[in-house]
This record gives structure tokens, C-alpha cells and sequence, in this order.
């Protein structure tokens, strides 16, 4: 029985300890906005916060995460999808299928929590996340749009 | 109850259950039943004024949608469709999917269900519109019946109906159930263009917010209770069967509680979740026959389509005008090139999935689809019952691209595995490595390109050899024409002269001298539609060829173009736009060392594009910017627009610059998207998007650009370098010698 802290909650979790910290989420948690589009933490859909850093869950066994690390998902990010990211992301309509999105909003989020004022090559180092659709020049924007700093490629 | 669990009720009680007052997390399968439908999605209390359009008393509309959004905004447009002559107050806009059992039972009231052809809206706009202009009318029959004077005194606007010599006033809400008594005039007029205020303008999505906080519900995210969950493994080479599979070595592992075969080529284990039914079929020792295909490779595929490059076998003509052949033997100067396009896989990033549950006498699925009238023939064809006896729910899709359209083959497999667990609910979902390896693939060709100029360097004669793979004749052969396959010659197809929008995938250029023909040389990869379909290399063979026929004749690669455009002025117009806008002719900005253009015509649409890039000393590409231009004839929502030709950008760079399915043993070798790898963000330079709709007719946008995307950074990276690169993906080839 592996104990979690999962967006401010202790949870309980009965999982085979090798069981990803994706599929614990998804499947035993109720938790689907992560998404699994890899599990070769390729694409970043399933991008999670530990502790506040960016991390890719599918690539995480359960029993690898302590009870005192705050595992943070995009159903948590905010309690109203108020957090300056996910507000600039409704503003620009940067989703299109969407399904990539979780993962680029928590990859954002943590990028902004480290870098309040990131460049655009900040922006093209933390954002290596897969988006078939092809939302890169708004994610770009937004992320500028959320820091409120330019965007040379804009 | 979770957002994304789902009422035991819903399918407890099968298609004929009521679906009214239960809260799901998505939208609602509202009743199949024809005898309740007048009632609408949420019971007596929200009446359907027609088919299209129920309004709820708080003035709620909700707007029927029989196309799947899965993320280009057919959703959001269509609304818009309806919105603008229903007259109403968009804000109060929302929107539901029929399903196709209630398409087929109401005798497909809302016709075609199928996304893909960039044909969401341009197939649709005349009766969708009808809907809207129908609904209105019922509204405003309703409220003169009961204040008692003339419909046509009566005005709807912004959700309100408004008599003004009686000063009477009420909400679409208020008049709904009225409204919903009418009999349905016909013949309703749409309006003028010109008269537009929703149609043409950037309306935000409908479906963003619960793209921001993780509560929208995908297939994958799908539950369903006592659900149990599959995964899949179907031959790794194609057209290979099952043997045999040791079901018992893993039997006893955690959580699994069936493992079973699925059709004559795929063994699945069900267990409690999809991780542990995971492990488990890892360890499953199965033994595959692999068929006939067990040696095919890519060197042999090369091989037989360079064969098709010259061959006179199999050989079928898509359009020809004077004597190509006679033309290019006399003139001055001739040119020849050879291009190639590997294999694609469509990677969408949500794998293929299906959730399904199996009686003896109904079957319900739930699944993204590009094509819900599709999935439900595959259920049906699967579970061994009538159509009527199925229903499909669409869940909003994680990336289509064409790979959920025309192959319901994760449908079949769902229900497959359902019908050996009755009664239960079974989600099957892909693993990457499964989707990547059991794709219906963009298909392979070559291009073989001769081209004759005269002595002031005019094109004369033009040969466009097409050698490789024909999707219909494996999806769908009915389609072939005396065994000739139309879709090989999209954006290489006649123009018609009188009409120059009549044919919605012409090639532009008028050359005295023409012929396009294509070598069928089908190898045994399952091919499929994919993002743009034929067009993508058709244009890379066109575009590119024209950069190089230009140079050839000493002339300007626009300047080249334009003088071949004169019976296409609006290929000509959006060519011209990227010029201009990029400054083409002028010096370029600091940095940038080359410029490449690219024009295509497709799914009725005019696109241009210009890329900027340059390459460095040891080959390294940049994408400096990019310039796009589409007419698609009405712009629907022109932001919506911009955001599928940025996407387009990405979608066609990505397979342009890195991405290729390769053949070994018969199978992909390709399993994920570490040697599958897509264009990152930090690749992606601004794009500058000028959408010019000139009107009068209704193109596409989800697939046009990405035709021009590769075409404009190969004749760039040529400026740039003076090497031309013809073979695709660039991937490790050296693009600076």
C-alpha cells in the first residue's frame, strides 16, 4: 500500500510498486487529465509537478514516490482553472484536440514558477512536448502572454 | 459519481434507455428513441424545434453537431453556421453530438456523420444553415401564432423575438415548446452573405475551457462501472494471423481475467486495469504466422516503385492536354528530377481506443471517430446484430488526421473482445507501440518530373510520372475508376477553364503540353488517408519541379509561376500575398539566407506559402518564418483558420523533416516516437498567417497548408544552399554539401 500526497490529499493506493505513477493517476485515482500518449516519456502528455519541477509520469513507478513529495496534476493546478497559464491558454484558444494540453499547461506552469520572465529560448528548452495538432505558435504566445514578457517570434 | 463515470443507466438500459436527467461529465447520448426525440436531450423540458436545434427554457441552445471536432473547430463552426440564421444570442451556444443510431433511426436526419476531407463545413453549410433558418422561422410562426399578428412583422435577433406595434416581446426560451408544435416550413431563405455577424468572424471556441483543467473526457478517459480493460497485440507483420498464445503463463497475474484472441490476427488480455492487462500480454508467449508479406522491405518497395518511374504497366492517365511526349523531345532544354515520399503514421497523440459492451441482442460502444456512421457499421458487422440494435457515442477525439475515419479496425476489436465478455464493459486501448505498428499509413510514391522549355525558357511540355501506392484500391476499391484511383491526382487534377473553383483539387498551371499519370505499385503496407492525403507529395513533386524548372530557365520562381496561372487568378492572388507580405525580390532580413515559394490547390482551397530559413556550415536547418496565404472561397472563423494552417505547418514540417515509417520483415520498424520523432516547438518559427476569403464558394483548411508546408522549406533550403533536396524526410541526409 504506497501513500500519496496528490493535490494537498493523502491518498491510499494499492498498485504493483512498478506500476507507473501515470497509470495510478488514471486508472486508481480517478484522475484521467493526465494523459498517456508514449510511456516512454517521449511526448509529455502525461507531464505531472513533484514538488513543484515538471515530470513525466509515465515514466515514474509508484513506489518510487515518498509520501512527503507533493504530486501535483492538472485537475489540481487550480481549484477554478485560475492559474495564470490556464488563463492565458482559454484567452489565446490555444488547444486544439487538446489532448496534449494537460501536459503543456503543468510543463508551462513549472517553467513560469522557476522563470517568472522566460526567453523564448527558455521557452524552447522547457517545452519539448509532443502536439500532433500543432499548437506551438500560440503555446509560445500564451506562456509570453501569461509572464507578460515579448515574444520574438510572435 | 466521477465527472467521467458514466451512469450504469446509460447502458444498463441499452439504446432505448432514456438518457435524460443524467449528469455525465460530456455531452449527453441524448435519446435514440424516434418516439421520444421531439422531447430532446434533456425530456420534455427542452423541446427540439427541429433536428438541429433544441432551446432550453433558460434560453440555452443546443446545437446538433453530426460532424466530429477533433480539434480543427468543425464544432465551433458549424455552430456558427446554425447560430447566425437562427438568429440567437451566442453566448447561449452550446453543443451535442446525435448519435448515428439516432441518425439511422430518425432516416439520417442529419445526413452525413463523416470528418475527414476537410468536409466538416464545405459538404454541410447548405443544409446546416437550413436548420438554423428553419428553427427561426418555427420560433417566429410560434410567436405570431400567439400574439396573434403577421410572421412577418415579427423579428428575431440575439435570442429575441420582438413584435413592435404591440411592443410584445419573448425569449427564444419562452417560445421553445410553441415552437417545437410547428410544423416546419420549407424553403426558408438563407441570408446574404454580406448579411453575416457570426459567420466570418473569430468566435472563440466552444470546447477550450475543459481543455485548460484536465475535465474534458477523451475515449482513453472513458468508465464505465464494473468496466474491466484491454490490451491488444495484433501481428506485427502485416497481413500475418495468430498461431497460438499460452494463455495460462499468464493467467495468474495480478488483475487479469481473460485473455483472448481477437479476429484471426490479435490476442488481448482484459484485466481490472489497462496497466495490468499491459504486463500481462508483455508476458504472453504468442506465436504469429507471419504470412506472405514476411520479407517485404523498404529497399524492395524502392525498387518497385523506381520500376514504376519508366514502366508502361499499370499505368493510368489523370490529365492530359496536347502531346507532352512529342513537346518535351523538341524542346530546347529538358529537365528531370526525381523525387520520393516515405511511409507516414498518423501518431495521433491519444491512441487508437474503444470502449464497448456486448449482449445477445444490443451492442453500445463509445469511441473517437472520425466517422460515427462508421463505427457503427463496424460494431454492428462485429457484434453480430442488426445496426438498430447498436449505438455509438462519440467521445471527443485526441488527434484524427484520418486514422479514425474510413478504419474502424479499433471498433471491431473492442467489440470483438466485448462479445467474449458479456454484459461487461471492456475499454481496449492501444499501446504507442500498437498504434505505430498497425497504422493505415500515408502511402509511399515516387515522382518522376520531365519538363521542356523553349529557347526563351517557357515551359512547354510537362511529364509528371506518379509511381507507388493507390489507397482506394485497398479502402475502398469500389472507388477506382477502370482500375484507375482519382484520389492519386489530388491537386494534379483538370482544371476546368470556364469555372477555375469548379474542381476542387486542379492543378493550377496551364502547360500546352501536359500529362500526369500514375504507375499503381501497391506494396503490402496498409495505406490510408492521411492529413492531406495525395496532395502533400503531389505538391512536393509540383512545387519543387517548378522551383527548378525555373532556375533552369533562367527566370524568377515567382515570376515563373504567375506566367503559368493565367486561367487561375486566384492561385495566382494567394501567391502574390506571401510575396508581397514577405517582401520577395527584396533583401532578406538578417539572418535568413534563403526564400522558397510553394502555391497548391486543394480541398477547394487556394493556398501559398513562403519559408525563410537558413542552413548552417555543418547543415543545421533553422525556419527563420513563415508566410501562409488561403482563400477557401467563405472564412468561417478566420481565427480558427489561422490556427489549422499554423498547425498544418507543423504536422507537414514534422513529416517533411524527420518522419518515416520504414519497412523490415514485413512490418513497421518504427515503434514510438523516439525514432518516430514530430517537430518540436523550439523548430517552429512565427507564421504569419493572411487569410483572403474572396467568397462565392466553400473550401477546406484543415488540410490544405500542409501541402505547401514542405515545398516552400525545400525550395528555401535550395536558395539557401544550392542543393536540392528530393528525397524525404531530409531526417539525417546532409542538406549543405
Amino acid at each position: 500500500m504506497a501513500q500519496l500526497n496528490v493535490n494537498g490529499k493523502m491518498v491510499q493506493v494499492d498498485a504493483d510498486p512498478s506500476t507507473p505513477l501515470l497509470w495510478v493517476l488514471r486508472e486508481q485515482l480517478d484522475l484521467p487529465g493526465t494523459k498517456y500518449g508514449c510511456g516512454i516519456a517521449a511526448c509529455g502528455a502525461c507531464t505531472i509537478h513533484i514538488d513543484g519541477r515538471a515530470t513525466r509520469a509515465c515514466g515514474i513507478a509508484v513506489s518510487s514516490v515518498t509520501a512527503q513529495q507533493k504530486i501535483v496534476t492538472i485537475e489540481g493546478l487550480s481549484p477554478d482553472s485560475s492559474h495564470p497559464v490556464q488563463k492565458a491558454w482559454l484567452a489565446m484558444d490555444v488547444p486544439q484536440c487538446g489532448y496534449c494540453q494537460s501536459g503543456m499547461i503543468m510543463t508551462a506552469a513549472a517553467l513560469l514558477a522557476e522563470k517568472p520572465k522566460p526567453t523564448d529560448a527558455d521557452i524552447d528548452a522547457a517545452m519539448a512536448n509532443i502536439c500532433r495538432c500543432g499548437t506551438f505558435v500560440r503555446v509560445r504566445a500564451a506562456i509570453h502572454s501569461a509572464a507578460g514578457t515579448s515574444n520574438s517570434k510572435g | 459519481m466521477n465527472a467521467h463515470e458514466i451512469s450504469r443507466r446509460s447502458f444498463v438500459g441499452g439504446v432505448t434507455a432514456t438518457a435524460g436527467g443524467m449528469t455525465f461529465g460530456f455531452h449527453i447520448p441524448f435519446d435514440a428513441n424516434p418516439a421520444h426525440a421531439a422531447a430532446g436531450a434533456a425530456g420534455a423540458a427542452a423541446p427540439e424545434i427541429n433536428a438541429w436545434v433544441v432551446v432550453k427554457p433558460d434560453d440555452t441552445v443546443v446545437i446538433r453537431i453530426a460532424r466530429s471536432e477533433m480539434g480543427q473547430g468543425t464544432l465551433t463552426g458549424l455552430a456558427q453556421l446554425v447560430a447566425e440564421e437562427l438568429e440567437c444570442d451566442w453566448s447561449k451556444v452550446t453543443t451535442e453530438y446525435p448519435t448515428p443510431g439516432q441518425n439511422l433511426a430518425r432516416d439520417r436526419i442529419w445526413k452525413d456523420f463523416g470528418t475527414g476531407g476537410s468536409r466538416g463545413i464545405r459538404t454541410s453549410h447548405d443544409y446546416v444553415r437550413m436548420g438554423g433558418a428553419t428553427a427561426r422561422e418555427m420560433l417566429k410562426l410560434a410567436a405570431a401564432a400567439e400574439w396573434k399578428v403577421p410572421v412577418g412583422e415579427i423579428v428575431a435577433a440575439e435570442s429575441i423575438l420582438t413584435h413592435k406595434a404591440s411592443g410584445k416581446s419573448a425569449s427564444f426560451g419562452q417560445m421553445a415548446a410553441a415552437a417545437a408544435k410547428i410544423e416546419q416550413p420549407k424553403g426558408v431563405a438563407l441570408k446574404d452573405p454580406k448579411d453575416w455577424k457570426i459567420i466570418g468572424k473569430p468566435m472563440p471556441r466552444l470546447d477550450t475551457a475543459d481543455k485548460t483543467n484536465g475535465k474534458l473526457v477523451y475515449g482513453i478517459d472513458l468508465k464505465l462501472p464494473g468496466m474491466l480493460n484491454a490490451a491488444i497485440r495484433a501481428c506485427p507483420t502485416f497481413g500475418g494471423k495468430v498461431t497460438s498464445f499460452d494463455a495460462a503463463k499468464v493467467k495468474a497475474m495480478p488483475g487479469v481475467k481473460y485473455v483472448v484472441q481477437v479476429g484471426d490476427n490479435a490476442v488481448a488480455v482484459v484485466a481490472d486495469t489497462w496497466w495490468r492487462a499491459k504486463m500481462a500480454l508483455d508476458s504472453l508467449p504468442i506465436t504469429w504466422d507471419p504470412g506472405p508479406n514476411k520479407d517485404l522491405s523498404s529497399a524492395a518497395i524502392k525498387a518497385l516503385l523506381t520500376e514504376g518511374l519508366t514502366s508502361d504497366k499499370d499505368v493510368f492517365v489523370g490529365n492530359s492536354s496536347g502531346d507532352a511526349k512529342t513537346a518535351l523531345s523538341g524542346a530546347a532544354k529538358t529537365v528531370e528530377a526525381i523525387y520520393s515520399v516515405p511511409y507516414q503514421n498518423h501518431a495521433t497523440l491519444e491512441p487508437m481506443n474503444a470502449t464497448a459492451v456486448w449482449t445477445a441482442d444490443k451492442c453500445e460502444v463509445w469511441c473517437p471517430t472520425q466517422n460515427g456512421e462508421g463505427s457503427l457499421a463496424a460494431a454492428a458487422k462485429a457484434a453480430g446484430h442488426a445496426q438498430n440494435k447498436c449505438d455509438v457515442h462519440k467521445i471527443h477525439i485526441g488527434g484524427g488526421f484520418g486514422r479514425r475515419g474510413s478504419f474502424q479496425d479499433y471498433v471491431t476489436q473492442a467489440v470483438l473482445i466485448a462479445k467474449q465478455v458479456p454484459g461487461v464493459p471492456v475499454k481496449l486501448i492501444w499501446s504507442r507501440e500498437e498504434d505505430m505498428t498497425q497504422g493505415h499509413y500515408h502511402p509511399v510514391t515516387m515522382g518522376r518530373m520531365v519538363g521542356g522549355l523553349d529557347d526563351k525558357g517557357n515551359l512547354t511540355g510537362l511529364h509528371m510520372r506518379i509511381s507507388g501506392q493507390s489507397i482506394l484500391s485497398v479502402v475502398r476499391p469500389e472507388g477506382l475508376q477502370n482500375g484507375k484511383d482519382p484520389v492519386v491526382f489530388q491537386g494534379v487534377a483538370p482544371n476546368d477553364p470556364v469555372k477555375p473553383t469548379a474542381n476542387e483539387h486542379a492543378f493550377c498551371y496551364s502547360v500546352p503540353n501536359l500529362l500526369i499519370d500514375h504507375a499503381m505499385r501497391n506494396p503490402a503496407v496498409p495505406p490510408g488517408f492521411w492529413r492531406g492525403v495525395n496532395v502533400n507529395q503531389n505538391a512536393v513533386y509540383v512545387e519543387c519541379f517548378m522551383d527548378e524548372l525555373a532556375e533552369a530557365a533562367g527566370r524568377d520562381a515567382l515570376e515563373f509561376r504567375l506566367a503559368l496561372l493565367g486561367n487561375q487568378p486566384k492561385a495566382a492572388a494567394v501567391l502574390k500575398a506571401v510575396a508581397e507580405q514577405a517582401g520577395w525580390g527584396k533583401p532578406m532580413p538578417d539572418g535568413v539566407q534563403g526564400r522558397g515559394l510553394a502555391m497548391m490547390r486543394s480541398f477547394g482551397s487556394y493556398t501559398a506559402a513562403l519559408a525563410e530559413v537558413s542552413v548552417s556550415a555543418d547543415g543545421k536547418l533553422k525556419l527563420h518564418r513563415i508566410v501562409a496565404a488561403t482563400d477557401s472561397g467563405y472564412a468561417v472563423n478566420p481565427k480558427q483558420i489561422a490556427m489549422q494552417v499554423e498547425g498544418s505547418f507543423v504536422y507537414g514540417l514534422g513529416a517533411a523533416l524527420h518522419q518515416e515509417i520504414t519497412i523490415k520483415n514485413g512490418g513497421a520498424v518504427e515503434t514510438n516516437f523516439d525514432t518516430y520523432p514530430t517537430l518540436k516547438l523550439s523548430e517552429m518559427p512565427k507564421v504569419e498567417t493572411i487569410v483572403m476569403p474572396s467568397g462565392g464558394w466553400w473550401g477546406g483548411v484543415g488540410e490544405p497548408t500542409i501541402a505547401v508546408a514542405a515545398p516552400a522549406v525545400l525550395n528555401a533550403i535550395a536558395a539557401a544552399t544550392g542543393q536540392r533536396i528530393r528525397s524525404l524526410p531530409i531526417k539525417d541526409q546532409r542538406i549543405r554539401a
